[in-house]
């Protein structure tokens, strides 16, 4: 049986796998860039109608949140994925990632920026519009930036979740960077590139966590 | 056919569901088990570091923020994968099921571990000494005094981050579990049609939305003034 | 009387936070029955040294003799000595999950092994003692903060310690809420318990206490009864720290 080192840090088998695997790290942080903006697009859009004083605008909007917070991501992906080519429609791993993260994403964002919206004393927005500021300036001059240092830890939080969800996609054939590991993997029946994929995960996402522990540490000593 | 009927006919074929239900009560019953396995050992193990940790041992301390910033980076599914494809090479090929159990073990005590230990360091230096100063011993302090202070507050995240990760289980379909989504994308690739899917996915909202809205409850109960 | 022997005995008494050091050598007796007032500039090494005495800081070198028992030795069980030393806190440091009389009586149960009716019966005393009779079932969030510090009180009472150390325990009361915890310290000191206090009350200082220490800078620069150290101070310092005092 051949050694330790050489079955799982094969440097051999891991430099011949890098090009790949760093082409799946590009769709990874293409995916990135996409799905984290959509998200935070579609939870402020959750958190402001939250807003709203109608209890018809709010109890959906709760619906949805707790709906997804429930549901897997990679039950809906696979449902986008597999199950509506059943009713026709075509729409190919990439969009259904898209759509999928979007569609669960939003609820999580959503949640973290309604309670960061809540945190900010109401007496803000009065001051703000009372100097005659409109809605829109008194919420994205005033309140936003208090909401968002309010429940910091909790979006860098959600974005590294965020992240980390993306590798789901491989599930759906869409090569990012768990993807191309597991190509490799079966190619070279070596796991040496699973390990480099997760050392590149962790090179990847290590500082955020450093960074999300001290956020955190910060936010319990100052209360 | 108007479009609602298309789509029923598609999605909630009441046959094939029928035909199927058996398959995916399996599932069903396989995903609560699994689930209810990542709970205990996860929220326990991670008890267990936070414990750990609170003796401030320093070479101790490294190594559970080790395990825990390892367990917060690293996707679910990478830790999956890695036990169930790259463990065979070590000698050690554990089922689907194992590999599935384990990695959300893992995730779930780093998670936890961080949450506990958060719990414990908010309650103020002023309950030791106060615990101290009547003879309590260290482990009386804390398991009279602190803990059920930092249990308080641990209880709101804990049971969100709890939600996140036993979700996490719907991975194993990848790994050959037979929970809800294998069973459900096997009916589908047998019957031809997408129903089984709408089965499974309702499922999953019966498992997990009623633990949803007990979060959202205890979120309010224990939101206690300070 | 004079021939008791101490109860409390300090020696060389030192204790260094990194490069700082805060106590620099203390010498201080407390014999039974007596009630120690320690006043001192803020900084001066009170507090440190209150805290010192039951080893919630560890000393950095001499000797503290309690009841015979030297606190410092390896094999002295410190939670046994801490159980027959009281302390108050400044901040109180009720545990808000328990009543007032779980206050009491956890370390009771937990520490003298008492059973539940035994402990209540005691806790229900110490209660009694302090004047809170009736609000055994409160939780600390529904009392006022003198009412907090005199439960505070009965915790450490209840275990019928030799001696109670009491750290500023007035200082984070409102103004109208510090007259029901001294007057609770003076019935103490009438019952004979031996005290060391650590508070700005000097109005209390002059009326209850037999000794006065002044400290400044980790040293003992002064000691007497209170009326030579508020009425005749024979050191600069403690002249300038009296003065400051009076004239506030």
């Amino acid at each position: 049986m051949p050694g330790f080192v050489e079955t799982f840090f094969n440097l051999e088998i891991m430099r011949a796998a890098l090009p790949y695997l760093l082409q799946g790290l590009g769709t990874t942080l293409l995916l990135v860039l996409l799905v984290v903006p959509l998200g935070i697009a579609g939870g402020l859009a959750v958190a402001l109608l939250y807003r709203s004083p109608r209890r018809r605008v709010r109890w959906p909007l709760i619906l949805y949140v707790d709906f997804f917070r429930a549901f897997p991501p990679l039950v809906l992906l696979i449902f986008l994925y597999a199950g509506l080519p059943f009713a026709g429609i075509e729409i190919g791993a990439f969009t259904a990632v898209a759509i999928g993260f979007f569609l669960n994403n939003s609820a999580y964002y959503g949640e973290v920026l309604r309670a960061g919206i809540e945190s900010v004393p109401r007496g803000q927005w009065e001051a703000a519009r009372s100097t005659g500021l409109s809605a829109p300036r008194a919420m994205l001059w005033v309140v936003l930036p208090q909401a968002v240092r309010n429940v910091l830890p909790d979006l860098v939080g959600n974005t590294l979740e965020v992240v980390k969800l993306t590798s789901l996609a491989s599930v759906v054939a869409l090569p990012e960077l768990l993807f191309a590991a597991r190509q490799a993997q079966s190619l070279t029946y070596n796991p040496s590139p699973i390990v480099l994929a997760a050392i590149i995960y962790l090179v990847l996402l290590w500082p955020f966590v450093r960074l999300l522990s001290r956020l955190e540490h910060r936010m319990l000593v100052s209360r | 056919m108007n479009a609602w009927d298309r789509f029923a006919a598609t999605f909630l074929d009441t046959d094939v569901m029928a035909r199927y239900l058996p398959d995916i009560a399996a599932g069903f019953a396989t995903t609560v088990w699994l689930a209810l396995l990542v709970v205990l050992a996860g929220l326990a193990l991670g008890l267990a570091l936070a414990l750990l940790r609170s003796l401030r041992f320093r070479p101790l301390s490294a190594l559970i923020v080790l395990h825990v910033d390892l367990f917060r980076a690293l996707p679910p599914l990478v830790v999956i994968v890695l036990l169930y494809f790259a463990m065979p090479n070590a000698g050690w090929s554990p089922s689907g099921f194992v590999a599935t159990w384990l990695a959300l073990t893992l995730v779930l005590s780093a998670f936890a571990e961080e949450i506990f230990w958060g719990g414990i360091l908010s309650v103020p230096k002023g309950q030791w000494e106060a615990a101290r100063s009547t003879g309590l011993g260290f482990l009386a302090t804390l398991t009279w005094v602190v803990l059920p202070q930092a249990i308080r507050v641990t209880i709101p995240p804990l049971t969100n981050r709890t939600i996140a990760i036993t979700k996490g289980t719907a991975l194993g379909s990848v790994v050959a579990v037979s929970e809800i989504l294998a069973s459900a994308q096997t009916a589908v690739s047998f019957s031809f049609n997408p129903s089984p899917l709408t089965l499974g996915a309702a499922a999953y909202v019966v498992l997990f939305f009623p633990v949803v809205l007990f979060g959202r409850w205890v979120e309010t109960r224990f939101a206690w003034k300070r | 009387m004079q021939r008791e022997p101490p109860v409390l005995s300090i020696r060389g008494l030192r204790k260094s936070f990194g490069a700082t050091e805060v106590l620099r050598g203390i010498d201080l007796d407390v014999r039974p029955r007596e009630l120690v007032f320690v006043i001192g500039p803020s900084g001066s090494g009170k507090s440190t040294l209150l805290r010192c005495c039951n080893r919630l800081e560890e000393p950095s070198d001499g000797s503290i003799l309690f009841d015979g028992t030297d606190i410092r030795a390896p094999g002295t069980d410190i939670n046994a000595v801490r159980r027959r030393i009281g302390m108050v806190f400044q901040s109180f440091n009720l545990y808000p999950h328990m009543t007032a009389l779980g206050n009491v009586t956890l370390a009771l149960r937990q520490v003298l092994k008492k059973p539940r009716r035994e402990a209540d019966e005691i806790a229900a005393a110490a209660l009694a003692r302090v004047g809170l009779a009736d609000k055994q079932g409160a939780y600390p969030g529904e009392l006022s903060g003198g009412q907090q510090q005199r439960v505070a009180i009965a915790r450490a009472l209840a275990l019928e310690p030799k001696a109670v150390l009491f750290d500023e325990p007035t200082s984070a009361l409102d103004p109208e809420l510090v007259g029901s915890v001294l007057q609770v310290m003076r019935d103490l000191r009438e019952a004979g318990m031996t005290m060391v206090v650590v508070s700005h009350e000097m109005g209390f200082a002059r009326a209850a206490a037999d000794r006065v220490v002044f400290m400044d800078q980790g040293e003992i620069v002064e000691e007497g009864p209170p009326a030579a150290i508020f009425g005749a101070p024979q050191h600069a310092r403690t002249r300038a720290f009296v003065d400051q005092i009076v004239r506030h």
